[in-house]
């Protein structure tokens, strides 16, 4: 798989996905005349690339703007500034017909697998309704089909009528599962696809996306906070704070040499399963800043160790460090 | 077994009339009898079988008597949680770990959820053990908060978002200190919130749940619970819902305050990782069941029930490649019609000949180790 990356990387053509200076911000209405008083930074100048048949890990604690990436990619939410690049077309300028035929080959699977199906459509019709809508597949063979993407995603035939209470949670996530899949996508957004399942669920989900992703030649963006899960499922891997990148490169790079003290602080504090390992932990200090307000300088300044004075002063740029190894903080600065 | 698992799903209605009516018998009798007034002591003070525990379950049967049938939620638990030191219970959800430990604390759903056999006994310290299944409602009260407390999975829902953190976190103390003043009620507040690590405690102390963040309100909650400081605190997932350096804090608080109030933690968790840093002895449950308990070392360097083993396989280790995780076939067995064989025999790989024989009996590896599986009847038997 890995060769794979690199002669796809190196070919520097076949990028699926380019996101340049990304920004989302979400105004705060208040005052007198219920003007703009603020923004909440939840993007704020995010880039990345991925290349076609690969997975991207995106990582980062909660409210750091994980989600909102993927959604602004997909178009569900409306960008502040920036661009995304889809097989070289600009989502955001695409008309109404373009977005549609966009909305085919660009799919997500949401994080909560019991509030994001239907409870009163039955399973057949959840998977079906957009192939209907987009007209993908001619009528007579659209009932083969929807069975066809069922099994393949693991559901057996009889599930078709039946309706998602009647499932367990990792049943439910493989129909979530199978509703992207049907449209034949080529680049699916994976939003904690794992997070509310049981580890022994999560494994067998996990696999039924590594399997579907050789056999389809998927792209995915996966987004997670589970780092033991995405070292797993990643080929490349973007860590954000607080709306930013502030270290990308690929797994093995960043999980055998992180360099920026927020990714080498969130490593550390992954509980390993084995007793006699007693890691020296850099436990970091205090929360996450408020978006709206972040702080001056370089974000992760109030919470870093290795903290400088220029640190709280001057934001850093964004560093290569090799390798496709980049990393935005003055500790590289030379 | 397919005739059962859709009788068990769907049944019809005069069956569920009947059914309920049947629970309904059970569960008046059961009330009454915890009802009664004056309930003397000797039905409920008893003594520990190692002065050294803090709290011991007896074999303890806790079921539900709900409408499409009985589900054994709790089923024959047995183990012990020793005097300062750290116990963890793994399973996936829905095996009967916190219906376990709020057996315990006598918090399960009642009527219809019923302690139906077995003991815990609860060590209270000075010489007294309490059998606290048998406990009336006022001796229950006194243990609670005092002698043993809880902290709930979800910070965000567990605090009363209309009330100060200040007042919620008195109120504790109140309750259990009636001659405390007012001015004493609140320096112990502010005490335990300054113990908890919370910087800005006179500003914390007015705040309002919704302006703190998910770890400080889960600190918030540990106070709570720590503040007469407990001889035993049960921690029901106090990390799932945070973030990992969230996590990593509060499990080096929860750490740090157990050694300074010298007291013991059963620790309910589903996070392998969390379990084997925290905790020196192990339980493993499934559906209802203890499979599986030893020393945190034993557990995790040898594990010997298919179950653990498959459980420990499943999850992804940062550092170790693997192509494909390992996952256990099939799923969990329909509580409510429970088969009389080995309960995780329809998806284990490693069955033997003695499988088809009734449910496995512990079987001792060593004086800590002990597993429910026929592969271990010699005793000698490796993975």
């Amino acid at each position: 798989m890995s060769d794979q990356v690199k002669t796809k990387a190196a070919s520097k053509e076949d990028y699926i996905l380019e996101v340049s200076h990304l920004k989302k911000y979400f105004p705060i209405k208040g005052g007198f005349f219920g003007g703009t008083t603020g923004n909440v930074k939840a993007v704020d100048d995010v880039s990345f690339r991925i290349p076609r048949g690969t997975t991207m890990g995106l990582v980062g604690e909660s409210g750091c703007g994980k989600s909102t990436t993927g959604r602004t990619i997909l178009r569900l939410l409306e960008k502040t500034d920036g661009t995304v690049l889809f097989n070289g077309e600009d989502v955001n300028t695409a008309d109404k017909k373009k977005l549609r035929e966009l909305r085919t080959k660009m799919q997500i699977i949401f994080q909560d697998p019991y509030s994001s199906l239907s409870p009163r459509l039955p399973i057949g019709e959840i998977i079906g309704e957009a192939v209907k809508e987009h007209g993908l597949v001619p009528k007579d063979q659209y009932n083969d089909y929807i069975t066809q993407v069922m099994l393949n995603c693991g559901l057996q035939e009889y599930h078709k009528d039946r309706y998602p209470h009647e499932f367990s949670g990792g049943q439910r996530q493989r129909i979530c599962i199978a509703r992207a899949l049907a449209l034949k996508p080529e680049f699916i957004v994976c939003d904690e696809p794992v997070s509310a399942l049981d580890v022994s669920i999560q494994a067998q989900i996990i696999n039924l996306l590594k399997e579907l992703q050789e056999k389809m030649n998927l792209t995915y963006l996966f987004i997670s906070h589970d780092l033991s899960v995405v070292e797993h499922i990643s080929d490349t891997i973007g860590v954000m704070y607080l709306g930013g990148l502030v270290e990308t490169g690929t797994t093995e790079e960043i999980f055998g040499e992180p360099l920026h003290p927020y990714t080498k602080a969130l490593f550390s504090a992954i509980p390993m399963p084995d007793p006699d390992i007693k890691i020296n932990r850099t436990i970091l200090e205090g929360d996450i800043p408020s978006p709206s307000n972040p702080p001056k300088g370089c974000k992760f300044h109030t919470r870093c160790r290795d903290c400088m004075g220029i640190c709280k002063e001057q934001p850093p740029e964004i560093r290569d460090m090799g390798n496709g190894h980049t990393v935005r903080c003055h500790l590289y600065d030379k | 077994m397919a005739g059962n698992k859709k009788s068990a799903n769907y049944i019809s209605a005069k069956e569920s009339r009947e059914i309920s009516r049947r629970n309904r018998k059970i569960t008046t009798e059961m009330e009454k009898k915890r009802n009664r007034k004056n309930i003397p002591e000797s039905e409920y003070v008893t003594n520990m079988k190692n002065p050294d525990n803090c709290v011991e379950f007896d074999n303890v049967h806790t079921y539900f008597f709900t409408d499409i049938g009985t589900v054994k939620s709790v089923s024959g638990v047995s183990f012990e949680v020793p005097q300062g030191k750290t116990v963890g219970i793994v399973g996936e959800s829905g095996c009967g770990k916190s219906v376990t430990s709020l057996s315990l604390m006598q918090l399960v759903q009642r009527p219809s959820g019923q302690t139906v056999e077995g003991e815990i006994r609860f060590n209270a310290g000075d010489g007294k053990a309490y059998n606290v299944v048998n406990a009336p409602a006022e001796v229950m009260q006194k243990l609670r908060g005092n002698y043993m407390s809880m902290i709930f999975q979800e910070p965000m829902t567990s605090l009363n978002p209309v009330f100060r953190i200040g007042e919620q976190v008195d109120e504790v103390i109140s309750l259990h200190n009636p001659d405390m003043s007012k001015e004493q009620i609140k320096g112990r507040t502010i005490e335990m919130l300054d113990m908890v690590g919370i910087a800005n405690k006179e500003g914390v102390y007015r705040m309002y749940p919704h302006e703190l963040s998910g770890g400080m309100r889960q600190r918030i909650m540990i106070a709570m619970a720590l503040a007469c400081s407990p001889k035993l605190i049960v921690a029901d997932e106090p990390t799932t819902a945070l973030d990992v350096t969230i996590q990593a804090q509060v499990l080096d608080l929860l750490r740090k305050l157990k050694d300074e109030i010298n007291s013991s933690i059963m620790l309910i968790t589903h996070d392998l990782g969390v379990v084997a840093e925290m905790a020196d002895y192990v339980v493993v449950m499934y559906a209802g069941r203890v499979i599986e308990k030893g020393t945190a070392k034993e557990i995790f360097k040898d594990p010997r029930h298919p179950y653990t083993i498959g459980l420990m396989n499943s999850k992804p280790v940062v550092g170790k490649h693997i192509d494909r995780l390992y996952s256990i076939p099939g799923s969990v067995p329909n509580p409510v019609d429970m088969p009389d064989y080995c309960y995780f025999k329809d998806r284990c790989e490693m069955c033997v000949a003695g499988c088809e024989g009734v449910y496995p009996q512990a079987y001792q590896i060593s004086p800590t180790h002990v597993v429910s599986c026929y592969r271990c009847k010699e005793g000698g038997m490796s993975k």
